[in-house]
């Protein structure tokens, strides 16, 4: 799960982390009201979108004065924001954070992930602040510093200093760029995040070190436990179609194509969208309906997958273990005359109870196609549709 | 031979109580794994088709000498429950459930240095041994016991591969779903090592997907390492960066973990890559029918 910068500013603040004083708004006589409270002049205003790139698409702006303020909120707030990770489309801005502005003497990169590697989380601190982390990974990677953390201990101070001495970190900075490092830290493994960049943490010319932006992600597998942060979920920034898979434990992600794809398993899921690909097809989605799934998932998943107008066929590619092919045939009779399916529909069955599912889709009465395996099957909708 | 388990495995099923513990443990019953106790804390004392039901893992060991446990318990106890095992010193853990945080998996992990129990997943279908013994939740009736050894971190791409090969009639050694979290036991390199050194193995299928290096450094190690022939396939050819697809570990983030690169780098160490799915069996059989 993703969360805004304003959120990842609150709950890092929380843990003790320097961020600039700012007010979150989502309409322009709110803004300007709020604002009221920022002394300083130099006023920065923020998109708040789940998308990186902001500065670049015009999503971030410095106004100095109030005229400045208003008119850079109203062509901010509701303002279609595309940027490199927002798809051609972009994204509607629905909230603005506006935050005092600071005098800026040097910018860094602090960011934490899991090393997959060595299935340890690590610190990871650059010299190249304001910069996407990608690129200087490939460019210069001798400019990012790394410590794996030990999940016994946590972060240890020594280590903190040492990415702080690394910096170039000198005097009251260094215990200031510690207290930072440990806080984000203890608060990344307290909140099972899966990704936290400050990118970029700065030291201002009066000696502080503040958070000016923040990104956390969230491990879904862990929100269970984490009812407060379910709290800062923005369904508006994710797509109806996924909010509506997840209420059923679907694993669904939309795509640009117009072949819907019902598969179990990732992989396989993975696997068919290749294979769609590979002999000229484009998938519409990816969509693992998961190990048990029930005829109410099948058809959930149908809906779904129908919801979408590109969608001109669907191939159900199912490979039964835990998951037995006579259930889901019963969901695909069950979806296809409860939602009257018009497109080109083809199936896939092997597995557990195959015969059973077979048997039960061939006395069906509807215009079902079978296919004899994935290959066959991606050929026979690729075809169907054209 | 074959890796890992065998006839004389002695299995103990953790959350034999639960739906799926109960389903798959009668499966596996049926296929002839010998299932020799469960665990449900607080259950201890009850039976399960005629298998005694412990309290903890360590007594169910204890009396029924059990060297290998299967995990069914939901991931909110898993992670627990894994460590348990471990502090039970069994050889070998299978940890079927999926959607384990991952830091719970991190702790797990470190837990587990300098001890010589296994880890296998999570969120993986399990591993099997045909005709000898099956742990874990993947359909019996593909497996045919043969010379292919197969790894792979996708459950269902995983029977896709079995029943390629089944078809053909190949067969496998043992096959082993590492399971598709970012923080897991056996990696690819583990794996690959046993069938390396297995006489029974003489081919071996890797499926990879999107997302992390581990196929990369198991190209490396194959190219250095292995003289068995390797055919793999890669997932996610066709996925968005930046998106989970699905597994928790796979997704293209910072710049790796794409398809191209892994199929790259495979086809630069000289393992054999499947262009599509339904090609694993054809392409091993191919490169057998090249080497005789």
């Amino acid at each position: 799960m993703k969360i805004h910068e304003y959120q990842a500013k609150e709950i890092l603040k929380s843990y003790g982390v320097s961020v600039p004083k700012g007010i979150v708004g989502d309409s322009i006589e709110d803004l300007l009201e709020k604002s009221e409270i920022l002394d300083n002049p130099i006023k920065v205003v923020k998109a708040q979108i789940h998308a990186g790139g902001r500065g670049k698409g015009g999503g971030v702006k410095i106004a100095k004065n109030r005229e400045e303020l208003k008119k850079y909120c109203e062509d901010i707030l509701g303002m279609q924001l595309i940027t490199h990770q927002t798809g051609p489309e972009g994204k509607k801005v629905n909230s603005v954070l506006i935050e005092e502005g600071c005098n800026i003497e040097k910018e860094f990169y602090v960011g934490m992930v899991l090393d997959r590697a060595i299935g340890r989380l690590v610190m990871m601190a650059s010299t190249e602040g304001g910069m996407e982390i990608e690129k200087v990974a490939e460019e210069s990677p001798e400019l990012i510093f790394k410590e794996s953390i030990d999940p016994i201990t946590g972060l240890l101070p020594f280590q903190a200093r040492e990415l702080a001495f690394k910096l170039g970190l000198k005097g009251k900075s260094v215990s200031k760029a510690v207290n930072f490092m440990l806080a984000l830290s203890k608060a990344f493994v307290e909140i099972d995040a899966s990704l936290a960049e400050i990118n970029p943490l700065v030291l201002t010319k009066e000696g502080d070190l503040i958070a000016l932006d923040a990104k956390i992600g969230f491990d879904d597998n862990a929100l269970y436990r984490h009812p407060k942060i379910l709290e800062y979920r923005d369904l508006t920034e994710e797509d109806s179609k996924e909010i509506e898979a997840k209420k059923y434990d679907l694993s669904y992600i939309a795509l640009d194509g117009n072949i819907g794809c019902m598969v179990n398993g990732a992989g396989l899921a993975m696997a068919t969208m290749d294979i769609i690909k590979q002999i000229g097809g484009e998938p519409a989605n990816f969509l693992d309906v998961g190990g048990g799934a029930t005829k109410e998932k099948v058809t959930a998943a149908f809906k779904i997958i129908l919801s979408d107008p590109k969608v001109k066929g669907i191939f159900v590619n199912i490979f039964g273990g835990i998951m037995k092919c006579d259930v889901i045939a019963e969901g695909v009779i069950a979806a296809a005359s409860d939602l009257g399916i018009n497109v080109p529909l083809v199936v896939r069955l092997e597995g557990t109870n195959v015969e059973k599912g077979k048997e039960l889709l061939n006395n069906s009465g509807l215009s079902i196609i079978s296919a004899d395996d994935m290959k066959d099957g991606a050929f026979k909708i690729v075809s169907a549709i054209k | 031979m074959s890796i890992l388990i065998n006839k004389d495995t002695k299995v103990i099923t953790q959350g034999i109580t639960g739906e799926a513990g109960k389903f798959h443990t009668e499966q596996a019953k049926l296929y002839g794994t010998n299932i020799v106790a469960g665990v449900t804390p607080g259950k201890g004392g009850d039976k399960f088709l005629d298998i005694p039901i412990f309290n903890t893992v360590k007594e169910a060991k204890k009396v029924t000498d059990g060297n290998v446990s299967v995990i069914y318990v939901p991931p909110a106890f898993a992670a627990d429950a894994i460590m348990e095992a471990v502090d039970a010193e069994m050889d070998l853990v299978v940890c079927i459930t999926e959607g384990i945080p991952v830091n719970d998996m991190i702790k797990v992990k470190r837990y587990m240095e300098g001890k010589n129990t296994l880890l296998i997943g999570p969120n993986c279908p399990g591993v099997i041994t045909p005709d000898e013994a099956k742990i874990g939740i993947m359909p019996a009736y593909i497996h045919k016991k043969g010379n292919v050894g197969i790894v792979s971190r996708s459950g269902t791409l995983t029977y896709e591969a079995v029943h390629q090969t089944t078809s053909l009639g190949l067969g496998q050694s043992t096959v082993v779903g590492i399971g598709g979290d970012p923080v897991k036991g056996l990696d690819f390199i583990d794996v690959l090592k046993m069938f390396q050194n297995d006489t029974e193995t003489e081919a071996v299928i890797m499926i990879g997907e999107i997302g992390g290096n581990a196929e990369e450094e198991a190209a490396e190690w194959i190219a250095n390492n292995m003289t068995k022939p390797v055919v793999s396939f890669i997932a996610g050819q066709s996925a968005p960066k930046g998106k989970r697809m699905g597994h928790a570990g796979a997704i293209i983030s910072g710049g790796t973990g794409g398809a191209a690169e892994k199929i790259a780098k495979l086809k630069e160490c000289g393992v054999y890559v499947a262009d599509l799915p339904s090609e694993i069996g054809k392409t091993l059989a191919n490169v057998l029918q090249n080497r005789k």
